[in-house]
């Protein structure tokens, strides 16, 4: 994402759900409200668990990138 | 000359490896050493029955040495350092101990700090000292709301909280304050369990008994002097009695240590068991990293995997990868109140698929209480 820093990123690629959700969860505990932080994960559970969670608590999905070999990097900015 | 084994931790999967490797290995081919932070073998499921008045909290441990073979010796003296590169462990008396071979299973502790406001507002049952206080809660407890959780993943026996919630809920009818309780059950992800077929069930159950869920619910602060739990998506709970699981961690000398993440849980390969790749250390039960459920039955089946492989190499012949190694085996009980249970058996090709809960099932789950100093710690089955 052009303009966008990433200020921590978790490649959580073969790592399965609910693991790449608990990362993501892990570096929004650890953020400041205003950064924005990714994980990469090829696993299915995820696609759906992780954008659902980030609506539930309210932060902000910025993007879903895919990523080469059919991963996507999930793209969050810490709101509250 | 006979070669040195380290065993950390006289646990449940500590107890079974060193017992395994005592049968197995002649004085000559081996000395096998369990270095341990405390005299007692604590039995720790026997703590879930503690907060209902059906266990006495005196009864549930024994000493660990009764439990070893005697070629085993046993050292108390919790290990503060491991130095891999040295093939040394330095323990809390200063002295150290070098290893030919390592087996890590110093298991998992609970970390009530990490929550603010949990240990003035929150019980549970993963102590005996905390399982006991729940008890007398419990006891003078006459109507109100009493919200269940998981203070954070990961946490050992994942099947514990919900096994309370349905006990609970037999508890509060049978004390005939069922219809002033509410029973809430929060779980940090989007289901209430995290095996589907399980949650499947659990949910169903959970319906039927009137017992309410909020998920997604990652505990972040309790406010005691309110009574409300609150979690990082922004939920607040109120209650008048908090149950919540406490975050896990694994042992301190563990936590950032190179073979481990930051709190403490070890590089596991989930087949071998094998430790970060190094060739001589192998970790088992809560200790490792492994996505699979933190549990004594867990490492009742790695034991025999690192075992055989300790012997293979003492022997300097070579193991066949496909027929030793670990398959992901678990099986936990459930007990789902008024005398019944089911169980949860699966491995990692196979998830689990819950029977209906019997009075069979249930006896099995208090035989195998009765004679696990018998049987597990002792390698018997
Ligand atoms: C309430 C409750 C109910 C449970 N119910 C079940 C159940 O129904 N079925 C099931 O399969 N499992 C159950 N469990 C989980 C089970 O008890 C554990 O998963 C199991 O004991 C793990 O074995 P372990 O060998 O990895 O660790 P442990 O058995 O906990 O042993 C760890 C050992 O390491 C030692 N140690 C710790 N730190 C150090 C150190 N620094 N140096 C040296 N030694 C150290 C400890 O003293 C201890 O002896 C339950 C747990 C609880 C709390």
């Amino acid at each position: 994402m052009e303009g966008i820093k990433i200020t921590k990123e978790v490649d959580a690629r073969g790592s399965f759900c609910p693991g790449p959700l608990m990362e993501m969860i892990r570096l929004i505990r650890s953020a400041q409200v205003g950064d924005v932080v990714a994980v990469i994960s090829a696993d299915e559970g995820t696609k759906k668990d992780l954008p659902a969670w980030i609506k539930k608590a309210k932060h902000e999905l910025i993007a879903e990138e895919p990523v080469e070999g059919g991963a996507t990097r999930f793209i969050c900015r810490k709101l509250h | 000359m006979a070669k040195n084994i380290l065993i950390l931790g006289g646990g449940t999967g500590g107890s079974i490896v060193a017992n395994i490797l005592a049968r197995s290995l002649s004085p000559q081919e081996a000395t096998i050493t369990v270095i341990t932070a405390s005299p007692q073998h604590i039995y720790q499921p026997y703590q879930l029955y503690i907060p209902f008045g059906y266990q006495d909290p005196r009864k549930i441990a024994r000493s660990e040495r009764s439990l070893l073979h005697r070629r085993v010796a046993l050292v108390v003296d919790p290990v503060e350092a491991l130095d891999i590169k040295n093939q040394t462990v330095v323990c809390r008396s200063h002295k150290s101990y070098p290893y030919d071979y390592l087996v890590i299973a110093t298991g998992s502790t609970v970390d009530e700090q990490q929550i603010p406001g949990f240990k003035e507002g929150a019980d549970h049952f993963y102590t005996p000292e905390a399982a006991f206080v729940l008890y007398e809660k419990l006891q003078n407890f006459n109507g109100g709301t009493i919200v269940v959780g998981i203070g954070g993943l990961p946490y050992k026996c994942p099947v514990a909280p919900i096994e309370f919630t349905f006990m609970l809920e037999e508890f509060l009818t049978k004390k005939a304050i069922r219809q002033q309780s509410e029973i809430i059950y929060t779980f940090p992800l989007n289901d209430v369990f995290n095996i589907k077929t399980a949650a499947d069930y659990i949910k169903a159950d959970f319906d039927k008994r009137n017992i309410k869920t909020e998920l997604f619910f990652n505990l972040s602060e309790i406010h005691p002097e309110k009574k409300i739990a609150e979690s990082i998506e922004g939920t607040e709970l109120s209650y008048d009695l908090l149950v919540m699981t406490p975050p896990h961690k694994g042992a301190t000398f563990l936590r950032g240590h190179e073979i481990a993440d930051a709190d403490g849980w070890v590089q596991t390969d989930r087949h071998s068991l094998k430790v970060a790749q190094l060739e001589n250390v192998w970790s088992l039960g809560d200790t490792t990293n492994l996505p699979i459920s933190k549990a004594g039955s867990t490492a009742h089946f790695q034991a025999p995997v690192i075992a055989k492989q300790i012997c293979a190499a003492i022997r300097k012949e070579t193991v066949d990868p496909e027929k030793v190694k670990y398959n992901g085996h678990v099986a936990c009980f459930i007990e789902s109140g008024y005398g019944k249970a089911t169980m949860l058996d699966f491995d990692y090709e196979h998830p689990p698929q819950p029977p209906p809960p019997t009075e069979f099932i249930h006896f099995q789950k208090l035989a195998l209480n009765k004679f696990y100093w018998y049987l597990i710690p002792k390698a018997l089955i």
